[in-house]
């Protein structure tokens, strides 16, 4: 058997539990009983073994972090080093001479506050607004029965289908006729409204159908309406599901990119990952420090975060994919 | 209730897709106001099109590229995460937080490690290696693009995976071990099997993900060097918003939908042959 070769303390020691192992050689692992000491020293060795094996998973973990958790050490000591420093040949791993410097130049260069609210209000407007809307819809569709439902939530679903990109150029056609070129409209009402939420009416709507009838109907003898149970009752219940939502929505908002150039174009409206670009010197080049002074002003809040609530994040995230 | 999501799907959604179909039988050159019926022409220059042909290939490298690179690490990083070592919690962190960091941020700060005098370099000329300028090499570039943008999400995966692991009953492994069956040999007949639902889906979201990357091929390359990572996306964007070309943009929009389309009908048709599922 070519798979007892494989060393398997090195690839699947956790689920291995010392008291199951003499019983599987007892009833006949063909391979253990050929080379069979007192059973004693065989525990003891496998034992070690495993720890070894073990350890060196631990090592390997460690390693894999790296291209990890490196890229965010480097952005925020590097934002506290002078060019001088940053453009030296072999990097210091520690800034030598802390400065903050960079940090006002952010500020100074560009509207920097300015564009950090824009992010931030246009990323909570979107997350309400797709809540509202795709919980509504998602209960409708769980909930109701009405003529078309099936048809109409069919073509709700054609948003999974659609990327972004590929209704761009209608959509800036659109927002230019109606002349909200270099507004925040854009960036607000499509991803509420558009193919953006349609994930959020899906996992809403999937979530309401597991939700157990009891309690609505309750509330319907109570002498509630269907808004009444909505609001009062499943929509309360659903947090779990609207968490989820919030997060991949947020998220989404906060680091949009193509829709942010192709609609925006005064400084002062932009949204940061645009305004991250925007650091480079009279030739073009990126001057680094400011430029990841600024990055590390956008990333350690959100970082921050999930740091605090990472399992809602984790599960928020997952959920989104899992449905 | 619906009518929000409905009547927003049908502006935002329904009503550009048509809209695109429409316009890509155009003419249509902002800067020059034109805008006249040209039928096929858009797809017949298609056809014709080298930089369309390069960016079909660097689409499909990147895509190749992308999954088996994202697929692999998720599921070696899942496993390892599924053995019970300690800091298992710690470690989970550290791999899913660049999810939650905005992809222009992590993009920069990549840049930045890869510039030839950069990061990365720097750390290897400590080692005695001199490093490539990775973002002017063609190959170098594809390559950083793609491993830039596995870090970023791949913990994602890894986090879909793990429950996918953990839901794999004990029972089985253990029965597996009696008969002697090897680590290897376990993962490879029952773990994968009973996961392979969850494979699809990922797989199915990080293929079409793959297909819209445009912020981390506009901060690192901007399409360079030469045409090697200017994707379908990025090509799309170039003719529209760079030259104004919104007729044969929105042909390439087209095709990018239908693309994304059949990709995904394929897989979904295909899952029965290699998706185990339970009676």
């Amino acid at each position: 058997m070519k798979s007892d070769v494989m060393p398997g303390p090195a690839t699947l020691p956790g689920a291995d539990d010392a008291p199951a192992r003499p019983a599987a050689s007892g009833t006949g692992g063909d391979g253990r009983d050929r080379a069979r000491p007192a059973p004693a020293r065989r525990d003891r060795a496998a034992r070690s073994r495993r720890r070894w094996g073990r350890g060196a998973l631990v090592a390997l973990l460690v390693v894999l972090s790296v291209p990890f958790v490196f890229p965010t050490w480097w952005m925020a000591t590097s934002s506290l080093k002078p060019m001088s420093e940053i453009l030296r040949a072999v990097p210091t791993p520690w800034p030598q001479d802390p400065s903050f410097a960079a940090y006002g130049e952010v500020f100074r260069l560009q509207p920097f506050a300015q564009q950090y609210w824009n992010s931030l209000y246009i990323a909570v407007v979107v997350t309400v607004g797709t809540i509202l809307v795709a919980s509504m819809a998602g209960y409708a569709f769980a909930r109701i029965r009405f003529p078309g439902a099936n048809a109409l939530f069919l073509l709700v679903l054609v948003g999974l289908l659609v990327p972004s990109e590929v209704t761009i150029v209608p959509l800036f056609r659109m927002v230019n006729s109606l002349g909200l070129i270099d507004t925040h409209w854009p960036l607000v009402v499509i991803p509420i409204l558009g193919a953006p939420s349609v994930l959020a009416t899906f996992i809403m709507r999937q979530f309401f159908l597991g939700l157990p009838g009891e309690l609505e109907e309750a509330g319907r003898m109570d002498g509630l309406g269907r808004w009444g149970i909505f609001w009062r009752i499943a929509f309360p219940l659903s947090r779990s599901a609207i968490s989820a939502v919030a997060i991949f929505t947020f998220l989404k908002s906060w680091n949009l990119y193509l829709e942010p150039i192709v609609y925006l174009s005064s400084k002062d409206r932009f949204t940061l990952p645009q305004a991250l670009t925007q650091y480079v010197d009279a030739y073009g080049g990126p001057m680094w420090n400011v430029q990841l002074a600024a990055t590390t002003l956008t990333v350690l809040p959100v970082l921050a975060v999930f740091l605090v609530a990472q399992k809602q994040f984790v599960q928020g995230l997952a959920h989104t994919g899992l449905k | 209730m619906v009518a929000p999501a409905v009547l927003g799907a049908l502006a935002f959604v329904v009503a550009p897709l048509v809209a695109v179909v429409w316009y890509s039988l155009h003419e249509w050159n902002v800067l020059a106001n034109t805008f006249t019926f040209a039928g096929a022409d858009n797809y017949e220059r298609m056809l014709a099109d080298p930089g369309l042909r390069d960016s079909l290939l660097a689409s499909l490298w990147f895509s190749v590229g992308l999954v088996v690179l994202n697929i692999t690490l998720a599921l070696l990083l899942a496993v390892l995460l599924n053995q019970r070592l300690p800091g298992t919690t710690t470690f989970r962190t550290f791999f899913f937080s660049p999810v939650v960091v905005s992809l222009v941020a992590w993009t920069i700060v990549w840049s930045f490690l890869l510039q030839a005098d950069g990061g990365i370099n720097g750390f290897l000329s400590l080692l005695g290696v001199e490093g490539p300028n990775w973002l002017r090499g063609e190959t170098t570039a594809m390559l950083s693009v793609i491993v830039v943008q596995v870090f970023k999400n791949v913990g994602l995966n890894m986090i879909l995976f793990l429950a996918a692991l953990q839901g794999v009953p004990e029972e089985i492994q253990e029965a597996a071990r009696i008969d002697g069956a090897g680590a290897w040999r376990r993962f490879r007949s029952i773990t994968l099997p009973l996961i392979s639902p969850t494979v699809l889906l990922v797989s199915i979201l990080t293929i079409v993900g793959s297909l819209e990357v445009f912020a981390q091929i506009a901060v690192l390359t901007g399409g360079g060097p030469g045409s090697s990572t200017t994707v379908l996306v990025y090509y799309l964007y170039q003719q529209a918003f760079r030259f104004n070309d919104f007729g044969y943009a929105s042909a390439i929009s087209v095709l990018l939908f239908v693309i994304v389309l059949v990709l995904t009908l394929v897989q979904w048709q295909t899952r029965k042959r290699w998706v185990f599922h339970e009676v």
